[in-house]
């Protein structure tokens, strides 16, 4: 019993790094119909942002609360802009083209950034940029002392936290979504842009604006991330973005709740196969469950079946 | 017709290699040594190659083997060098990555000419190199690479690759037989999949570990790059081993470390080589104080041998030297005294003169070359106190019965 919430406990902290992640993914789908491959840099570049602003703040000698709460809305600021940067110079251009230019671009950005942060750095003070490939170690944002224990298992506090945290960002994500005027423009833009359009909605402003949400809940991820497993370095984002990607998948592409969804059950079906039966075959066993799941359901556990009119 | 397209696609192959030429000679990384500047005029120069994890996820192997290379010629050259030769380095980064490393092994015998291949450090690695050093006939040493296949291949020894460092089936011993004199009855083992460093050496620590009666309770893999080990920790938690044995690469382990702690694991954790770096303390922190790693040798060794080794290391570059940079010193030194042994600079004179080595009194211990290219020689096992590598043990290769384990005093005051 107690192995089994440990393991719940463990699965839950992954997964919701991958829900977090996972609703960039799907927001951009819905408004665009793009799967930004990106995203899981993007994530990596949080991260990133979030170590040099520990740094320049000196969290690393004095951690507290304030200075935790700035690095955190620090690197989600860096990552917001840079999402509405990668929007505008990288995807605008290419909206009216094929599908498929926009995915290759969408890939391309994702090179640039892994193999960007692997070059020596060119900047050395304050800080050092591009940070260069060696795995660097993310300062402690908090000190919260020995782990929380229940029933045997132990939990960190900083997962506690962490997962508090994301709960409170896809609440308040949910807000947006569905009690806001933005909301509401951004619903409309993803049931068919053109008609939003010509109700006076501004399309253009309403993507940036998903590109900059989706990616700042993508640098609380990493924050959340690197403290819990703190070692940062640039290719970090591949494997979680992809993990998360098929997260928004699962959950059904395009569907809020379901990136959350299925960012938990992956995370707890990668756990559980981890811990019950070869931790060698984790992955492969993992997504075979994930591909029966689609199999049954090809929609996701919350996609809407869509009906084809012609 | 066909023939136009055919000189076409020839000139345009060229100058694509012409390209990729000139792409590789752009400025090297940063950490690149600034050894090169101020050689003496060509042929007068022997150059020595050598293939390294510069950048990448392991650099600090690289950079470690490097600057061992590095003191280890320009004591050779302050003496007159090989021959009446100056001997310069030519390091080529590998990003860390096999296909790399067979690259710039290539280039380095092909177009630079070396007389002599040093590298790598990670066994796949020295893998992908070790056919290139046989087809081209230039004699290979590589200063770390523990896994048997490297010099021995499908029970071949390969006559041009050699190692000054003992091998897996000795180091995994190693560590068995120190867990089983320790009086530690459970164990259990927690391998990286894709690494073949890691899995020879958990293999073997396993048959030995149990041939001395331990039990073994639990085998767990990851994947190096992995992020959340705690599933498979968990698992390991439950069968409640003593002690748990990870013989992966630092970058992996000091988050294990830290993550088998946060799960209230408090057996020690056993290793390899593979954990000697700075980095493992920097991101691990206190969740490896206790832990054990068999490694080539201690800085806290007494010998003078081995202090004049680290005064020297320190001086030069301001570091304490990790075991990757005293095996880098001696791959180097024995393949420049082989070269001085050896009737002229050719591959194949160069080659039977390493062969001959035979009580090379190295850093890391007396070397001599057996018959399948290996090191015989002691290893050692460090336990880490206050974010350091500590001396407990020294462990002899001998008689086919086993290693035997002698427990020497710590060495008095040691400054770091």
């Amino acid at each position: 019993m107690t192995e089994f919430l440990q393991h719940l406990a463990n699965g839950l902290s992954v997964g919701t790094i991958y829900a977090l992640i996972a609703l960039g993914y799907t927001m951009v789908y819905g408004v665009l119909k793009l799967i930004n491959f990106a995203h899981g840099d993007v994530y990596m570049v949080g991260a990133f942002a979030g170590y040099y602003l520990g740094q320049l703040l000196g969290t690393e000698r004095a951690p507290s609360v304030v200075k935790a709460a700035l690095v955190t809305m620090g690197a989600m600021a860096i990552c917001g802009l840079l999402g509405w940067a990668i929007e505008r110079f990288a995807y605008r251009p290419l909206r009216d083209r094929a599908r498929l230019t926009a995915l290759i671009t969408a890939i391309g950005v994702s090179f640039l950034l892994e193999y960007g942060f692997q070059l020596a750095p060119l900047v050395r003070s304050p800080i050092e940029f591009p940070p260069g490939p060696s795995p660097r170690f993310f300062p402690q944002l908090l000190d919260l002392g020995e782990p929380f224990e229940a029933f045997g298992a132990t939990v960190p506090r900083i997962d506690v936290l962490g997962f508090l945290v994301a709960l409170a960002l896809m609440l308040g994500l949910q807000w947006i979504v569905y009690k806001t005027r933005f909301g509401t423009a951004m619903r409309a833009a993803s049931f068919d842009p053109q008609v939003a359009g010509l109700m006076g909605i501004p399309v253009n402003k309403i993507i940036s604006g998903t590109f900059v949400l989706g990616s700042a809940l993508a640098a609380a991820a990493g924050i959340i991330n690197a403290s819990s497993r703190p070692k940062i370095e640039p290719l970090f984002g591949l494997i979680s973005g992809l993990k998360a990607f098929v997260a928004a998948v699962l959950g059904g592409i395009g569907s809020v709740p379901g990136a959350m969804a299925g960012g938990m059950v992956l995370g707890l079906t990668e756990e559980y196969v981890a811990g019950y039966t070869s931790s060698q075959y984790r992955d492969a066993i993992a997504f075979t469950v994930l591909i029966v799941v689609l199999l049954v359901r090809p929609q996701g556990l919350f996609g809407k079946g869509q009906v084809e009119k012609v | 017709m066909r023939r136009v397209r055919a000189i076409s696609i020839a000139v345009s192959l060229v100058a694509l290699a012409a390209c990729e030429q000139k792409k590789k000679e752009a400025p090297a990384p940063a950490g690149q040594p600034a050894a090169q500047q101020g050689a003496p005029a060509a042929g007068a120069v022997v150059l020595v190659g050598h293939v390294a994890s510069l950048t990448g996820n392991e650099a600090t192997f690289g950079d470690s083997t490097d600057k061992g290379i590095r003191l280890a010629i320009d004591e050779v050259n302050a003496k007159g060098g090989v021959k009446g030769k100056q001997l310069q380095a030519k390091p080529y980064d590998d990003q860390g990555k096999p296909e790399e490393a067979a690259i710039a092994a290539e280039r380095l015998i092909v177009s630079d000419k070396i007389s002599v291949l040093l590298g790598e450090v990670a066994s796949s690695r020295s893998l992908a190199m070790a056919p290139k050093a046989d087809a081209y006939h230039v004699p290979m040493i590589t200063p770390s690479s523990t896994n048997p296949r490297v010099t021995k291949d499908a029970g071949k020894t390969r006559p041009y690759v050699f190692r000054v460092c003992f091998i897996d089936p000795f180091q995994g011993t190693v560590m068995a037989k120190f867990a089983s004199e320790k009086g530690i009855k459970k164990v259990a083992v927690l391998r990286d999949v894709g690494n073949d460093y890691s899995v020879g050496l958990a293999d073997y620590f396993l048959s030995k570990y149990k041939e001395l009666g331990g039990a073994i309770v639990d085998d767990q893999s990851y994947k190096a790059g992995d992020q959340d080990f705690k599933a498979q920790l968990t698992a390991i938690k439950a069968k409640g081993p003593e002690a748990i044995y990870v013989p992966g690469y630092y970058t992996d382990v000091a988050l294990i470390a830290r993550q088998a702690r946060e799960l209230g694991i408090k057996a020690p954790l056993m290793g390899g080589d593979g954990w000697d770096s700075p980095k493992l303390f920097e991101i691990g922190g206190k969740a490896l104080e206790g832990s054990y790693f068999s490694n080539h040798y201690s800085y806290e060794d007494p010998s003078p041998r081995i202090q004049d080794f680290v005064k020297k290391y320190k001086e030069r570059f301001g570091a304490v030297p990790d075991g990757l940079a005293a095996t880098g010193y001696d791959a180097a030194r024995i393949a420049f005294d082989a070269m001085g042994r050896a009737k002229e600079l050719t591959g194949e004179a160069i080659r039977e003169a390493i062969e001959a080595t035979k009580g090379f009194e190295g850093v890391t211990g007396i070397i001599s070359i057996d018959g399948d290219h290996n090191a015989v020689k002691p290893a050692v096992v460090l336990e880490i106190k206050g974010s350091a590598g500590h001396y407990v043990a020294t462990v002899q290769p001998d008689a086919p019965a086993g290693a035997t384990t002698q427990a020497q005093p710590m060495p008095a005051s040691q400054t770091k």
